[in-house]
């Protein structure tokens, strides 16, 4: 299976590991990765907020040259996937501003016929992959080894432009994952919440205290690791894990490893956790490694 | 023909009268797959025990008094049909709770006072202070009453406030929330209003429109389509246009922006740094650890920014159509 692949800007920055883990679990279960080397970024929410014009323009520009690859358009961000599904709805839906947005893509001869369906590693590995296909390619089973699933909000909201109304199972994705990979998952309250990313710099008490909210919840439910198809979750659940540790309500000031998806997946594979980036962890994924080693 | 629904209904319970803590009772319910979630409750009330309290009024989604938590997700008890519920968690258990962030009175009623307060501090009422007297009434033209409808839509329910994910873990509560803010463009948007630069330069202040973390739960919930958060997001576009620009949100979108304009592709090395403000020494100290250990975690992001092969075709997009106040 081949798509056309776009990095994000984090895989490429704050989140190498990401980029790195993808390429090695694409390589080893046969998804030929064509990278979307001269796309730009979605404009994560922020660009949209300030002209939805120009941020629906530059995702149709991608759309685009999937279209003419004639590829299906794959993601490894959540926040790179809910911008786009939000501009592509608008943009299906309605054939006056598709044109619109075509005028503004002619200057560069591209345009959007509509037909691209972005979709996220996480739902195509469910959709189009299969996780029966997944299953046999497991060579290390994660056995015994619980995992918190977080999801976020921007590949779960709003679930009309999300496709959860036709694809309700996407909601539990990462579970279904995670049990092919025969681990173990918890379930929690913070699994569907924010994770405090967007007002890191607005507002960092309660960026971090979403932080701690969500990984102690996790902790305290015997998680030895939290799994995220979002690379802005991972950084600030990640990052802020230091200091937002000492505002659990628990006085757990225990630290939990943010895995992405990808790395979950090449674990179970078999990959090495030098190819994965294991050790780009600000907090150590050492425990992990043995266990599965084990 | 309806078709019989076997169930459990998990309700939170709390009596402050009884002295007991709050806990959870199971009932078992046999109901026609047409009822709502509200029928349902009645019906236990009726049935089953009838000191379960719950607000309740018209039962037709526009008096708003039947906001509740039904699966972890606020909904209006009588907009929620049953069977949608327990289809989406393919569970026959549905757990039913009080609305969040609000502290409660009894079992499914709380206290709406931190709602109310947050509608009075947006000064929900039109002023027409400074500007000329029409010969007769204040006129708006459709285009901008037609962008207020969404706004306008709001039955003041409280289900947004109830499922923001700011106000469930900020302690005390000081952010204005998503109903209020809302409402605060009802008025914003309104040319017949001529407090908007006022009424801006006090939402761009702290716990207003930049606390909002984007989580799209408040537009997940309403069930009346307001959106909140886009209207949260109008606003930001207004506020900055209207030159309210002292702020780390102001400064992160401009950065932002700037930074694929100039690339294609986020700089986050260049947009911590300029959100924060070059010269806010004091907050760039408090993310030296995190850039220490990105450091140590080999995950800094590259000192060089490199720009994508087309950065000039994407700057030439934003040449062409970025700008404020597009909204």
């Amino acid at each position: 299976m081949k798509v056309a692949w776009w990095t994000g800007c984090v895989a490429k920055g704050g989140a190498p590991e990401l980029y790195m883990s993808m390429k090695a679990v694409g390589a080893k279960i046969g998804l030929e990765l064509e990278e979307l080397v001269d796309a730009a970024c979605t404009g994560a929410g922020v660009l949209s907020e300030r002209n939805p014009e120009l941020a629906d323009t530059l995702c149709a520009r991608t759309f685009a040259m999937a279209e003419k690859m004639g590829l299906p358009l794959m993601n490894i961000c959540s926040t790179c996937q809910g911008v786009m599904s939000a501009a592509n709805y608008r943009i299906q839906n309605d054939p006056e501003y598709r044109a619109k947005i075509n005028g503004n893509l002619a200057s560069e001869g591209l345009s959007y016929n509509g037909n691209v369906d972005p979709k996220h590693f996480m739902w195509m590995l469910v959709e189009d992959f299969g996780l029966d296909k997944l299953a046999p390619m497991v060579q290390k089973p994660l056995e015994g080894l619980t995992f918190a699933p977080f999801y976020g909000c921007y590949i779960l909201r709003p679930t009309w432009q999300l496709g959860t109304d036709h694809n309700p199972h996407r909601e539990h994705y990462l579970e279904d994952i995670i049990e092919i990979l025969k681990g173990n998952s918890i379930d929690y309250r913070g699994k569907t919440k924010c994770c405090g990313f967007p007002i890191l710099t607005m507002n960092r008490k309660n960026s971090l205290k979403m932080v701690a909210t969500h990984t102690g919840e996790a902790l305290g439910e015997g998680a030895d690791a939290m799994v995220t198809p979002c690379p802005l979750c991972h950084l600030n659940l990640e990052s802020g894990q230091p200091d937002a540790k000492k505002m659990r309500d628990n006085n757990d000031t225990r630290e939990l490893p943010i895995l992405h998806l990808s790395q979950l997946v090449g674990m179970a594979m078999g990959i090495s956790p030098a190819d994965l980036g294991m050790n780009r962890h600000f907090i150590s994924t050492k425990g992990i490694q043995a266990k599965v080693r084990a | 023909m309806s078709n019989t629904l076997d169930l459990t209904f998990k309700v939170r319970r709390f009596d402050p009268d009884s002295g007991a803590p709050t806990h959870w009772d199971d009932f078992p319910v046999k109901i026609p797959d047409h009822y709502t979630i509200l029928d349902t409750l009645i019906d236990i009330r009726e049935y089953h025990d009838s000191t379960l309290a719950l607000r309740c009024s018209c039962r037709s989604a526009i008096c708003g008094s039947c906001n509740m938590t039904v699966n972890g997700m606020a909904r209006l008890a009588c907009k929620t049909k049953v069977i949608d519920v327990v289809t989406r968690s393919n569970k026959n258990i549905v757990t039913i709770e009080p609305a969040g962030n609000m502290p409660v009175i009894k079992d499914l009623i709380v206290d709406q006072a931190m709602f109310w307060e947050r509608i009075r501090a947006v000064d929900p009422t039109i002023t027409h202070e400074g500007m000329p007297k029409p010969e007769r009434e204040y006129l708006a033209p459709n285009s901008a009453m037609l962008d207020l409808t969404g706004a306008m839509n709001c039955i003041l329910c409280g289900a947004c406030v109830s499922a923001c994910t700011v106000l469930e873990i900020e302690e005390p509560k000081a952010f204005l929330g998503p109903a209020a803010l809302a409402k605060a463009y009802r008025f914003v948007g309104d040319p017949r209003d001529s407090a908007h630069k006022e009424r801006l330069e006090k939402l761009s202040k702290k716990s207003g429109i930049w606390d909002c973390t984007h989580c799209f739960m408040c537009v997940e919930v309403c069930p009346k389509g307001v959106a909140p958060m886009e209207r949260i997001l109008q606003l930001r576009d207004k506020a900055m246009a209207a030159g309210f620009q002292d702020n780390n949100g102001s400064r992160h979108s401009n950065s932002f922006a700037k930074s694929v304009k100039h690339s294609g592709r986020l700089n986050e090395t260049q947009l911590l740094v300029e959100s924060l403000g070059y010269f806010n020494i004091p907050d760039q100290i408090k993310f030296g650890p995190t850039g220490l250990r990105a450091l140590k975690a080999n995950k800094m992001p590259p000192i060089l920014h490199k720009k994508i092969p087309s950065a000039k075709k994407v700057e030439h997009y934003f040449e062409k159509l970025d700008g404020l106040g597009k909204h």
